[in-house]
């Protein structure tokens, strides 16, 4: 009698133990086929990432033999002579992308606090949406925009001024054009700040109720509050957010093309034009003649994969920290 | 009155102030982000307005120096290669969607998962270096095929992301309650679960779709550009990005105006197929990032 009663135990607890949340039953004909088929799917997805790294290593294998390790430091980028160096790019990116969050961090944190902390939920949904079209404009009407609106206003308005008044330092020297470095990195700004804003804005929504609480209990003024509680706690994730904005900055192409003047030298002036790893691929390689040239193309395309995907398995990881935490604690 | 309770009081003040100039300058901020939106969309109206007349709408390019022309093969070529895309990456798209939903938890699910978010974060103009590789290479030339087919590349990854999340947002119960009645796995997650999530897997699909519309740069090399009309899937097409690109940085004034009234159309169609859909799910979903 123990035994059969043991015995149902057993058969009852196999019964209700809890399947794996959301797991399939793969037991008849129809689970098997609808389960495989997705499944391939998802591999199709899977492969398409793994085959675009190997793509472009096969296709960049000819400049990464020729030049190797020089290649990266490379000055000279002269497709007459076959003589690549992507450094004019790797300087162009960094210094326009790095503009670019020099103005869009403040800007983002900003509005990611009136959206989070101080608009009421009516009011927060509508400009959170309006944020949101500003990142759906696509590129190439920024691009069209800042050829024939924005480059024109800071070469007449903006770069004069900060020539008269820093002008001492090399940054601000220099004849003024309208498509210049300034131009691509307050485009560039322009464009990634709605991306960093929604995500500092989810970021600072998964601060616990608590913790604001707690600082206003103490006395805090709604900024002490913030400065305490709020960018604490989300930190990790605005590191992460700021990491994402750079990866948007960074792989931009045909706005930036647009406006950088596309011109492979290193200059410490940002009123003289430039050229991001992007723009140049952009410009040329839809002319590219040699196999050599091409693949010098390509490299500078895996250079910007490379770093691109760093910067957002770091990112995402991040803010994935700052974001899911609410769900252990707090609430 | 006390100097203690004084100088207290002081400092509240400045504490105070400062809150409020902290705020102010949030505030500021949320503006100057905003001002862009309304100076871009103001140019677009008055410049693009202007240089719209049906001829845009109907009319081939004119020939380098004539006046004139439209953008008609350009428009039907966006919507080609929208069409086609979808027609790629929307069932890849939802497929991995369900996939991910379902096995949410597995090891697998989880690095498939951030896999798409990776995918999402690759710069456009790298997809299209893929799609030269696998496409335009071995076919031999520029094709529409190749570059629907790196628009679709941008477009899994977008679609699988929201269809999971619209998937994980029906109550377990539902799925138990149709398992319980006996309907088998796949067609509850099918007839019950994706039926219940349709509406935001759509939104989905037509933000993804949204976002491709303005992509030019992984159109550059792929699907090229044609003045013509593009007769066959491995023929070169025109866009309305591509051709808006070529035009303003055209030294024509006539093809700069055409520009804008290009840019103003592709606007249009960009925030039409956002604002539609937001109405329409009044907000409720949005797109991964």
């Amino acid at each position: 009698m123990a035994e059969l009663l043991e015995a149902t135990h057993d058969n009852v607890a196999a019964a209700v133990r809890p399947a794996r949340l959301g797991a399939f039953h793969v037991r008849l004909l129809g689970d098997r086929i609808f389960n495989l088929t997705t499944l391939l799917l998802t591999l199709v997805g899977l492969s398409i990432l793994v085959g675009l790294a190997i793509a472009l290593v096969i296709d960049s294998t000819p400049s990464l033999k020729a030049f190797g390790w020089g290649f990266v430091v490379g000055t000279d980028w002269d497709p007459v002579n076959e003589r690549f160096g992507a450094l004019p790019f790797i300087y162009g990116t960094l210094v326009s992308s790095t503009l670019a969050l020099t103005i869009a961090v403040p800007l983002s944190l900003g509005v990611a606090l009136c959206l989070s902390e101080m608009a009421p939920a009516w009011l927060s949904r509508r400009l959170g949406f309006m944020v949101e079209l500003l990142a759906a404009i696509p590129s190439v009407v920024y691009g069209l925009w800042a050829i024939f609106v924005l480059g024109p206003w800071l070469r007449d308005h903006v770069e004069p001024g900060l020539g008269a008044t820093l002008g001492f330092l090399p940054l601000f020297k220099g004849p003024r054009v309208s498509v210049s470095i300034l131009c691509a990195g307050v485009l560039l700004a322009i464009m990634v700040v709605p991306y960093i804003a929604a995500v500092c804005t989810d970021v600072f929504r998964a601060v616990p109720q608590t913790q604001r609480e707690a600082a206003l209990a103490l006395g805090a003024t709604r900024w002490e509050m913030v400065r305490m509680a709020v960018l604490p706690y989300g930190l990790s994730g605005v590191i992460g957010a700021i990491m994402l904005g750079l990866g948007r900055a960074l792989g931009e192409t045909i706005a930036v093309a647009m406006v950088i003047g596309n011109s492979p030298q290193i200059s410490a002036s940002l009123f003289a034009p430039s050229a991001t790893l992007a723009s140049v691929i952009a410009n040329e390689f839809a002319e590219a003649t040699s196999s050599l040239y091409l693949s010098s193309l390509v490299e500078l395309g895996l250079v910007l994969l490379a770093v691109g995907l760093a910067l957002n398995i770091v990112a995402r990881a991040l803010v994935l920290g700052a974001t899911q935490r609410r769900f252990e604690g707090g609430r | 009155m006390t100097a203690k309770s004084t100088a207290h009081s002081r400092r509240t003040t400045w504490r105070k102030a400062k809150s409020d100039v902290m705020m102010g300058v949030a505030v500021l901020a949320t503006v100057i982000t905003l001002l862009p939106l309304f100076i871009i969309l103001t140019y677009l109206v008055l410049k693009g307005a202007s240089s719209l007349n049906l001829a845009f709408f109907t009319h081939m390019p004119a020939p380098v120096g004539e006046k004139g022309g439209g953008m008609a093969n350009a428009i039907v070529g966006t919507l080609e290669l929208i069409g086609l895309a979808s027609l790629m990456g929307v069932p890849v798209g939802i497929g991995s969607g369900l996939y991910l939903a379902a096995h949410h938890g597995s090891r697998f699910a989880s690095a498939a998962r951030f896999g798409a978010d990776v995918m999402m974060g690759v710069p456009s103009i790298v997809v299209g270096i893929f799609a030269y590789a696998v496409v335009v290479r071995p076919m031999g030339g520029f094709s529409t095929l190749a570059g629907a087919v790196a628009l679709a590349v941008i477009m899994i990854p977008l679609v699988t992301r929201t269809t999971e999340e619209m998937l994980l947002l029906v109550p377990h119960e539902l799925r138990e309650a149709a398992l319980a009645l006996g309907v088998p796995g796949w067609r509850t997650t099918l007839w019950v679960v994706a039926r219940t999530a349709a509406s935001g897997i759509a939104t989905g699909a037509i933000l993804a779709i949204a976002r491709i519309a303005g992509e030019t740069a992984p159109l550059l090399f792929t699907a090229f550009g044609n003045r013509f009309w593009a007769t066959s899937l491995t023929s070169p097409i025109a866009s309305l990005t591509v051709q808006v690109y070529t035009y303003a940085i055209s030294p024509f004034p006539d093809w700069q105006r055409q520009a804008w009234a290009g840019a103003l159309v592709l606007t249009t169609i960009v925030l039409a197929l956002e604002l539609g859909v937001r109405w329409m799910t009044r907000g409720s979903a949005r797109v991964a990032r």
